[in-house]
């Protein structure tokens, strides 16, 4: 029981760390959906990597090292159609309710911005009763 | 702007999503799934989680970086901090926040453990991935255009 949450509690601190270095560092929010967004779609006169590529490249090298060194697979839970329509929900409510888990959920909660509290509290409520009537 | 900062920020945070659990469909959804209280097997861990991070975030952004804000200082690598502007609570927001839930709700996945997740080459997480992108862009091209009619009216 100890050891089930002692291996989230760290990942928490290192997803903490993360997020207030990027911060304290070169002033960004650490919002996945945004940093993401900005990778693909706004790359306009960046001279090489923009930085929002070079995070993401991060994100990847940091799964894939894991990888290297663990055992553990991860499954996808849901058939094709509702595993589709799953990620267009995610990209269509991260986009315009400006944030996801991270943006909100950590960034936004750690400067207690009121806007991020509620959104938090909406997707973490609208998240479990889907979750507890699909699965 | 530091690129290095970018990178090592990067590179722990995918690392805290593994290692966390975060990127475990699974796990995620045996958090979000409340049913599972009744016969105890629910998982409480993803609350660790959130609480490391903000164990961390909360208290370093309040004693060290708002400080600096305050006195004018910039980031130790950039010009300017780049914070949210915005105030206030819109039906954007809202509906956003539902929308985005729901779709965590069903697949366990949020941007952050989908995009780590592509590290395993599965192709039914490149297929979410796709999935999202298009949604994000879909949203963009539907502000864009919303915010012109607004301009031209």
């Amino acid at each position: 029981m100890i050891a089930s949450l002692i291996w989230p509690l760290v990942g928490g601190l290192l997803i903490g760390l993360a997020a207030i270095l990027l911060l304290l560092g070169n002033g960004r929010i650490a919002g996945i959906s945004g940093i993401f967004s900005q990778a693909l779609f706004e790359n306009k006169g960046a001279k090489g990597l923009s930085w929002p590529m070079v995070f993401v490249i991060g994100l990847l090298l940091g799964g894939g090292g894991y990888r290297l060194f663990s055992d553990q697979v991860f499954t996808v839970q849901v058939g094709i159609v509702p595993l589709i329509i799953a990620g267009l929900l995610v990209g269509v409510g991260s986009s315009l309710g400006s944030g996801c888990t991270s943006g909100h959920g950590i960034c936004g909660i750690g400067r207690l911005s009121k806007r991020s509290i509620i959104a938090t509290c909406v997707f973490i409520a609208s998240g479990m009763l889907t979750a507890t009537i699909v699965h | 702007m530091n690129k290095g900062v970018a990178l090592i920020s990067g590179l722990l945070f995918g690392l805290g999503l593994m290692v966390s659990g975060m990127a475990d469909p699974d796990k995620v959804i045996g958090f979000l799934d409340v049913s599972r209280m009744a016969d105890g097997s629910w998982d409480p861990a993803l609350m660790m989680v959130m609480s490391g991070a903000l164990g961390v975030y909360l208290p370093l952004y309040f004693l060290v970086v708002k400080p600096r804000i305050f006195n004018g200082d910039k980031p130790l690598f950039a010009d300017k901090y780049h914070l949210p502007t915005v105030k206030t609570v819109d039906g954007k927001l809202i509906l956003g926040a539902i929308l985005f839930g729901v779709g965590w709700g069903v697949a366990g996945m949020c941007p952050g453990p989908a995009i780590v997740n592509l590290s395993s080459f599965d192709p039914l997480f490149i297929l979410f991935v796709i999935a999202m992108v298009v949604g994000q862009f879909l949203t963009k091209v539907w502000r864009t255009r919303q915010q012109q009619t607004a301009a031209s009216g």
